[in-house]
């Protein structure tokens, strides 16, 4: 993993991706938890192909805006959306109140921060939403269920046990399984609640290169509370403080020359 | 100041006072002992008179008769059927509306059913017992005037009604207990949250629930002035719920409510029942706590 | 990459929205078919009962004639079982559960103890009348009386008179074991100042629970030959001379609510199936204004502490 070692000054060309399309976009976000005003006007672009990354303090939001991507919030009473999260290339306010959340959930999966995988098998785990969109041949969800754990780069540690129950995997490998569950849908975006925290260094390292290779495919939207990982990983990165977006940059930009002083102040770790 | 002479008394004063809490822990123990005991004691001097096997296989319970017959089958044909009837409307009920408190109320309407649910478990069995025999019974006949007013059928459908609570209040701390994540993880993927519920819930809980069901089973098997005042006293070999006959409870009843004198026939042959009984308990109670056991550890 | 939902997966999506609002209607409709067909019956016990819920109805002993008979005797009777069941099982139940919560050690007897007590929790009532019918009835020979049905009912709730103060005492953090430690208490000083004070009221919330299940318990007092027909009071409990109490009391026959309901119920006249209504709504009222004292009190307690 050393090629993956902090090197913030590495004069390669990171973003040629950068100028790809917009795959989604928040425009005035504003979020409330009953009487808490949790996000407070947020615009962001989510890029296609990319890697963007979510840093802040615990409490800054950051969750809280990721999981606004795929409706998680709707699951609990009180919470409110106003604003709008624009999801392209079809254009629509995925926040709308015409907009269903489970068609939603079926184009922007996730991936927790704990590893969650259901008490079945691999096998039953990753086809999980395959099973969800009404998905039953047999013959076609052994291909996807193959086609997503090799991309999850779990496929030759599990092909032989398919059928074991997803609790016996170590914790990395849960992990991955989860991402796998996420990707057998094909979806457009994943996000991922802090995704590593949970994991050792290992474990950590060959998840980042997963979501490396991801990009080529999806968009990535990641929380992290790490600021060497999203250095590491992310192409874009936003900074978010007490619910708002102090900052958005390239993550080259934002880690070495920030134009705000409270961004500075954060990544040098005088506080948060 | 330390005085040694005051140590030494407070020290066996607090022997003292040890000793008395365990014995009263142990007496739960001697209580156990004390049952299975006394049983066995009042029930062996009938296994001198019938032998083990037709006990087992006789077709006919007549103990007080001249022809006396002694087969608990009998007893137990009618202790499964009143239990068979009330588990058709405990388990899918009590299922359902564990599954819709858990995953589907709100907060404020789970809050106030579970009191509920816990005050109708508290209702005194002899009043079921009257709602089954006149009140359950009568409106069965409407439908099916050939009822008698003796019948399984009524006994079990109240006893499934009482049942109920126990079963929904079980599984619903079951499904309580399944983490949040694992629901999120299941909604992420889109899916509903029936389909959550069924295919995500239900299989994590899948241990507590059983322990639901076998406590509920337990409840009915052991469940005596329902069946003792709904279903008739008479044993009669039958699986027919629409007839009159009595569980191995029922039958300890009718023959407690005559007079019975020590070391009579009839004295023994209720201890004999009363064994069948604590055994058939045992071994769901055996069961359950080993399921409630795994359900706590898995997470 | 996928094309935005197609059609299909919309058509998809809704019959999974239809199926689960068909479950939230079953589910509520389950719900409320339990508790309507439960509140029919509870309403058509009192329409029943009512008019046979008269103060002579209180004061009146059993009869042959129907309108004259009353359950004097049945609650008199109730009251004094429950008067030796929570004499017995309050002190044994709540040491039983201080000594499991506070002192036992972890090892197999212990195991075993827990076990146990679990277990008796899962026996049938009626085994505990047969219980009673062999040791008290006979083997200690106190007959029929009081004190055999009293006895047979603080078994019946020992367990969950132990459980309900292992949950009360486990409430209790252990910072304040260690508040009473640290100034010198010893073990039984921290339990009997400090511990089981706190947690009285949850304590409470279990005997409740436990002596509303045996007031309404009628297997087990069958099982020892409890008399139906009792037109008599038992000896009063305090007398006019020299020690003023008597004991006398225990060693009489006696009936109780549940069985005098029973004996009603079996009748096959209607005019003692409406005593058996009253009997019943009596029955009902007491044990479950018992269970609402008891949620009442545990609800009480959650708000009230913050440890």
């Amino acid at each position: 993993m050393v090629e993956l070692a902090v090197n913030l000054f590495d004069d390669a060309p990171r973003h040629e991706l950068a100028v790809a399309a917009l795959k989604a976009e928040a425009r005035n976000l504003n979020f409330h938890y009953g009487g808490f005003h949790a996000l407070k006007d947020i615009s962001l672009p989510v890029y296609d192909h990319s890697i963007t990354a979510l840093i802040g303090p615990s409490g800054c939001g950051k969750s809280t805006f990721l999981r606004c991507f795929n409706r998680m919030h709707d699951l609990y009473p009180g919470n409110r959306y106003q604003g709008e999260i624009v999801l392209y290339p079809d254009n629509v306010d995925i926040l709308a109140p015409s907009v269903d959340p489970i068609e939603v959930r079926m184009r922007i999966s996730m991936v927790f921060q704990k590893p969650n995988p259901f008490p079945k098998s691999i096998f039953e785990n990753v086809a999980y939403g395959l099973k969800v969109r009404g998905i039953t041949r047999r013959d076609e969800v052994e291909a996807k269920v193959e086609e997503a754990l090799r991309g999850a780069a779990l496929w030759n540690e599990v092909k032989d046990r398919l059928h074991d129950l997803a609790s016996n995997l170590s914790g990395g490998q849960q992990q991955r399984l989860c991402i796998a569950r996420a990707l057998a849908i094909d979806p457009e975006l994943v996000l991922f609640d802090e995704p590593t925290s949970a994991l050792d260094p290992i474990a950590t390292a060959s998840i980042e290169e997963l979501m490396l290779e991801l990009k080529e495919r999806v968009a990535i939207l990641i929380v992290t509370h790490n600021m060497q990982q999203a250095a590491r990983v992310s192409d874009h990165t936003a900074f978010l403080y007490m619910g708002e977006v102090i900052e958005f940059n390239d993550t080259k930009k934002l880690f070495t020359m920030p134009d705000k002083k409270q961004t500075e102040d954060y990544i040098t770790g005088r506080f948060g | 100041m330390l005085n040694p002479g005051r140590s030494r008394s407070r020290r066996l004063r607090e022997r003292l006072i040890e000793t008395l809490l365990f014995l009263a822990a142990a007496s739960s123990v001697a209580i156990t002992f004390a049952i299975v005991f006394i049983l066995v004691k009042e029930a062996l001097p009938l296994f001198r008179e019938v032998p083990l096997a037709s006990f087992l296989t006789d077709r006919q319970w007549t103990p007080l008769f001249d022809d006396a017959h002694f087969g608990i089958m009998t007893l137990i044909a009618g202790t499964a059927t009143t239990t068979a009837v009330a588990l058709a409307v405990a388990i899918p009920m009590g299922t359902v509306i564990a599954i819709y408190l858990s995953e589907f109320a709100s907060f404020r309407l789970r809050e106030t059913i579970k009191p509920i649910l816990e005050l109708l478990g508290a209702v005194p069995t002899v009043v079921f017992g009257y709602f089954a025999l006149l009140v359950v019974t009568p409106l069965l006949q409407k439908l099916y005037p050939d009822l008698p007013g003796f019948n399984m059928l009524s006994a079990g459908l109240v006893m499934g009604v009482m049942i109920i609570p126990y079963v929904s209040s079980v599984s619903e701390d079951a499904m309580r207990a399944v983490p949040m994540h694992l629901r999120e993880g299941s909604y992420a993927m889109g899916a509903t949250r029936l389909q959550t519920a069924v295919r995500v819930v239900m299989p994590a809980a899948f241990s507590g629930l059983a322990a639901a069901y076998i406590l509920g089973i337990s409840r009915a098997v052991g469940e005596t002035m329902i069946v003792a005042i709904a279903a008739g006293m008479q044993p009669n070999f039958t699986v027919n719920p629409l007839e009159p006959a009595a569980t191995i409870s029922a039958f300890i009843v009718q023959v407690c409510l005559g007079d019975l004198p020590h070391d009579s026939l009839g004295y023994k042959t209720i201890f004999a029942a009363g064994l069948t009984l604590m055994l058939f308990t045992l071994v769901f109670n055996i069961l359950g706590y080993w399921l409630r056991k795994r359900f706590r550890e898995i997470y | 990459m996928t094309p935005a939902p197609t059609a299909n997966l919309r058509k998809l999506i809704a019959r999974h929205r239809l199926r689960e609002q068909l479950f939230t209607i079953i589910g509520l409709l389950a719900l409320l078919i339990g508790l309507l067909v439960l509140l029919g019956l509870f309403t058509q016990l009192a329409v029943t009962g009512a008019p046979r819920l008269t103060p002579e109805f209180f004061t009146s002993f059993p009869s042959r004639i129907a309108e004259k008979a009353g359950i004097l005797s049945a609650w008199v009777g109730s009251l004094l079982v429950m008067l030796v069941t929570a004499c017995t099982a309050i002190p044994l139940g709540v040491a039983a559960g201080v000594y499991l919560e506070e002192y036992a050690p972890k090892n197999w007897l212990t195991a075993i103890i827990e076990i146990n007590v679990m277990n008796l929790a899962g026996v049938p009532s009626i085994i505990y009348g047969l219980l009673a019918l062999g040791l008290f009835v006979y083997q200690f020979g106190f007959g029929q009386s009081i004190l055999s049905a009293g006895l047979t009912l603080a078994l019946l709730i020992l367990p969950i008179v132990i459980v309900a103060t292992r949950e009360a005492l486990r409430a209790v953090p252990g910072s304040i074991r260690e508040a009473a430690y640290a100034l010198g208490a010893t073990r039984w000083q921290m339990v009997s100042h400090h511990v089981v004070p706190y947690s009285a009221g949850g304590i409470m919330t279990g005997v409740i629970i436990g002596l509303s299940r045996a007031i309404g318990e009628t297997a087990p007092i069958i099982t020892i030959g409890a008399l139906t027909f009792i037109a008599f009071l038992p000896t009063p409990p305090v007398t006019g001379e020299f020690p003023f109490l008597s004991f006398q009391w225990l060693k009489n026959p006696f009936t109780v609510l549940p069985i005098q309901m029973f004996n009603w119920t079996s009748r096959p006249e209607e005019a003692f199936q409406l005593n058996a209504a009253a009997a019943g709504v009596v029955l009902l009222v007491m044990t479950l204004a018992m269970n609402a004292l008891a949620i009442w009190l545990r609800y009480r307690i959650r708000r009230k502490i913050k440890w």
